[in-house]
Order: structure tokens, then C-alpha cells, then sequence
């Protein structure tokens, strides 16, 4: 019989400084160690995470570190959501391609494989730009016990 | 809250960074400076021992990516050892391994920094 998980949410938020990087990542892991995820699928659910707030202090932002990034965590079942909010400039990630690491050496982008890591880790992620002021990255796993 | 240390160490010419921590957009700056000192003075064969790395985003890869152009240019490279599994893993996702040499040990890299010269 398949164990069904509650649905718990959870919530940080922090200022848009990298020094707040390693609570977020903290955050993170806490809970999907509790979810249930093997150490790997940890570490790569608070890489994703890392990787979009960086890019938010980076690019949404602008390395303004008096802004507010929201976290938000949910699950149902067997999916586990992060929900990662910011009130910064609009982030066009279709612009951003996968990286070609060819490319990368001559035109250094750094910006690019964050997404890119971000796609590899995650089972889905989905953009939700300029929604009510606001922009929202939907990074979701799922546990597969 | 500071949980990165470099360490710099010499030895047959080759310049080997002790990685320590975790390596990420708040920290990359300290090895980019470091990175950034090495090539100053002109010191091109730049060994990264990842042992004690416990952590690395996309910042920290940025900043490998940053120099290797430049290192190979004066006939240097950048070459990491004892990698451990997870920092390998984000490495490989990424395609790194195609770019940099990565061995097991220390020794391993150093013989093939000897080997060129």
C-alpha cells in the first residue's frame, strides 16, 4: 500500500544577500530529508534552489541586498515543490538556452548554467513571470519509493 | 558565517589550491581572487585539490571556467584531484569533465604537470 504523505508548507524568507545562500540551502535539505529523498536527490534539490536564488540576487535584483526572496515549500504525495518568489526586474528564461560549453569558454556566461543545472536536477521547473508584480520559479521533484 | 578556506601550496612549480567548504555565489569571490593573484604573477599550472570541497554551484564553476582560457594560453592548465562523488556529480552534469582533466589523486596531476615540461 502506498504511504500518502500530508501536505505540509512551509515558508522562508530571506533578504537578497549570498551570505543568506547556506540557510536557504539549510532549509531545503531539512525538509526533503523528511520528505523522505536519498542524500543525492538532497544535495540536488538545494543545488536547483541555490542556483535560482543566485539568480534572482544576480540578475532580478541586481545584487541589491535589501530585497525580499520568499521560499516556499509544498507537498502532496509523492511531489515536493519549492516555490521561490522575488518582486525584481523580469527574467526571460527562454532566452536562456543550454549551455555550449564550446561557446561558454569564449563567452563567459555564468547566468546560463545555473538554469542549466537547475533543469538537470529537478523534475520540472516552470516560470511564472511579472504575476501580480511578482515573479515565481516552480522547481518540483518527485520521490520515487 | 564563513565556510570556505583556500589554501595555497607550491610544489615542482605547480601552484596547489586546497579547496575547503562550500563554494558557492557568496564564496566564489574569495577564489576568484585567488585565481586571479596566481595568474598576476604568473603562475600558470594551477593544481585544485577538491578533497575538503563539500559543495559547488554554478558560481564556483564560473569561476573555473573563468581562467582556463587564459592558463592554457601561457602554456599552464588548471587540473583538479580527489574530487569527491558529489562534486564530480555537478561537474559531469554540466559536461566539465570534456574541458578539464580531473584525476584521483594529487600525485596523478602533478606527474602529467611534469610530464609537459
Amino acid at each position: 500500500m502506498k504511504h500518502q504523505k500530508d501536505k505540509i508548507v512551509k515558508y522562508l524568507k530571506i533578504q537578497s544577500r549570498t551570505e543568506n545562500l547556506s540557510k536557504v540551502r539549510k532549509f531545503v535539505s531539512d525538509a526533503a530529508k523528511k520528505f523522505g529523498f536519498d542524500e543525492d536527490e538532497i544535495n540536488h534539490i538545494a543545488l536547483a534552489v541555490d542556483e535560482a536564488c543566485t539568480n534572482i540576487i544576480r540578475h532580478a535584483y541586481e545584487n541589491q541586498g535589501d530585497k525580499i526572496i520568499e521560499i516556499h515549500l509544498l507537498t502532496s504525495n509523492n511531489s515536493f515543490e519549492v516555490r521561490i518568489i522575488d518582486y525584481g526586474k523580469p527574467f526571460e528564461p527562454e532566452k536562456i538556452r543550454k549551455p555550449d560549453l564550446k561557446h561558454h569558454l569564449e563567452r563567459y556566461n555564468k547566468g546560463g548554467l545555473g538554469m542549466f543545472l537547475m533543469r538537470s536536477l529537478m523534475d520540472k521547473v516552470e516560470y511564472q513571470i511579472n504575476k501580480n508584480n511578482h515573479n515565481e520559479v516552480r522547481l518540483i521533484k518527485k520521490l520515487n519509493k | 558565517m564563513n565556510d570556505f578556506k583556500i589554501k595555497i601550496r607550491e610544489q615542482s612549480d605547480v601552484q596547489i589550491i586546497d579547496l575547503k567548504g562550500y563554494l558557492d555565489a557568496h564564496t566564489a569571490s574569495e577564489f576568484e581572487q585567488t585565481m586571479q593573484k596566481l595568474i598576476n604573477e604568473k603562475k600558470f599550472n594551477i593544481l585544485v585539490n577538491c578533497k575538503n570541497l563539500s559543495y559547488i554551484s554554478s558560481a564556483g564553476l564560473g569561476v573555473f571556467m573563468a581562467y582556463i582560457e587564459e592558463v592554457r594560453k601561457y602554456k599552464g592548465d588548471i587540473k583538479l584531484a580527489n574530487m569527491p562523488p558529489k562534486i564530480y556529480n555537478v561537474f559531469d552534469i554540466l559536461g566539465f569533465p570534456l574541458i578539464y582533466e580531473i584525476y584521483n589523486n594529487e600525485e596523478e596531476a602533478l606527474k602529467k604537470f611534469l610530464k609537459k615540461s
